[in-house]
């Protein structure tokens, strides 16, 4: 295989996940991550790289669509988003400690994870009868429009949320993916902020966290431009055009099969991982 | 809680739409650059196989901003698509400049040092030799 034709498999492959990634809302790396090192026995670690370079363009390009309706709270995201570029630069500190299998291992398991969270039931309304010191004095509580209507909503729920994100900034530093789907968990199970606060919320913060550790990973040379190319390019063009592909589709079968493709890809990567095959 | 109909309602959204103006025209100019440096790459470049099997990282000068700009000086393909990395890496950076400026206009101290902190974090991150 030469690199062009190499090239323009990654660029499909990435478009792909594009696609995927801004339908569920986890961003290209989990698609991406098992796509280089499974199919096209990639190092895990340029894939780390791609995976971060990729998170970050999903998250801008959406992050542009989705401030303009104003759902976006930024307040929430930067407060948090103490928690995961701290979390972030500890992971990036620990990859280096890490042997490449276990951390084959260790995104098989949050893969599973994250594939279990794209089915289950969402927190459509958030709640309004919190009474949370935390959240008030760091003026967290805000408003989103249903149907016209601003619909007030209060946070719950915030030191436990703070250190969930912490996690998560960990996870993906170390992983090189936007860890969405504890971001979510974060903010929908623990905070009780309304699902669709806490995903556009979640996608503000994914850019910001990968980026805290890409400029580390950039410096260690995990980022190689062959790599890069493509899936910058693909990813972009997959989270823009994708998204209107999508509206006349059946998303809820596409998560499904989004799920089941997932969890193959992801005990295929806890096997190798296991066998010393990566 | 503020009104739909208040001056700084409006005030906050118009800071809010340049910032998703910029996101777009970081992303943008990313791709547009990585594109470019993309086309040179694979006609000097596209026949060979590539090797990603064994990690021995990307080469040494597109590693730092300073290695990158002189590869671009010379029309080097792959310092020109990390030069896109690059732009890209800072867009959600530049981001958050941004809204440092935006907290200020509302005149919210507690998220004005909140902002500093996240931006202080990254910068650490960036100066901190981490990478090696």
């Amino acid at each position: 295989m030469s690199i062009l034709v190499f090239t323009l498999i990654l660029l499909a492959g990435a478009f792909m996940a594009g696609m995927l990634g801004s339908l569920t809302g986890l961003g290209g790396g989990v698609v991406l991550i098992p796509l280089l090192t499974v199919v096209f026995h990639v190092d895990i670690r340029y894939a780390i790289g791609a995976s971060l370079v990729a998170s970050i363009a999903n998250s801008s390009g959406a992050a542009a669509a989705y401030i303009k309706e104003g759902i976006t709270n930024v307040r929430i995201g930067m407060f948090l988003e103490i928690a995961t570029t701290t979390g972030a630069i500890v992971g990036a500190i620990l990859a280096v400690y890490t042997r490449t299998d276990v951390i084959a291992i260790l995104f098989g398991i949050v893969l599973l994870f994250s594939a279990a969270m794209t089915l289950r039931k969402k927190n459509e309304h958030g709640d309004n009868t919190s009474t949370s010191k935390l959240a008030e004095t760091m003026k967290l509580n805000g408003s989103y429009p249903v149907n016209g209507v601003e619909v007030p909503y209060k946070v719950r729920g915030v030191a436990g949320g703070y250190a969930l994100m912490t996690v998560a900034g960990v996870v993906s530093g170390l992983l090189g993916i936007g860890s969405g789907a504890l971001k979510v968990l974060a903010m929908d199970g623990v905070m009780r902020i309304p699902f669709k606060v806490s995903t556009t919320t979640s996608n503000f913060m994914i850019g910001v966290t990968a980026a805290a550790s890409a400029v580390i990973y950039l410096q260690r040379g995990y980022i190689d431009p062959g790599i890069a190319m493509p899936v910058v390019l693909g990813v972009l063009a997959g989270a823009f055009g994708g998204s209107r592909l999508l509206m006349k589709m059946n998303t809820r079968k596409l998560r499904l099969l989004f799920c089941v493709v997932i969890s193959a890809l992801a005990l295929e990567m806890i096997y190798n991982g296991f066998t010393g095959k990566l | 809680m503020k009104s739909l109909f208040s001056k700084s309602f409006w005030q906050e959204r118009d800071v809010e739409m340049f910032i998703g103006q910029q996101l777009r025209w970081g992303v943008i100019t990313a791709s547009i650059i990585a594109f470019i440096g993309g086309i040179i790459y694979l006609i000097k470049n596209g026949g060979n196989v590539p090797s990603y099997t064994e990690f021995t990282g990307a080469p040494e000068y597109v590693r730092h901003i300073p290695g990158i700009l002189q590869g671009v000086a010379r029309f080097d393909g792959m310092a020109i698509i990390q030069l896109g990395v690059v732009v890209l890496l800072a867009t959600p950076i530049t981001r958050i400049a941004f809204s440092i400026l935006a907290f200020a206009m509302e005149k919210d101290v507690l998220y004005v040092i909140i902002t500093l902190i996240v931006l202080g974090v990254i910068t650490f991150s960036i100066f901190s030799g981490l990478g090696g």
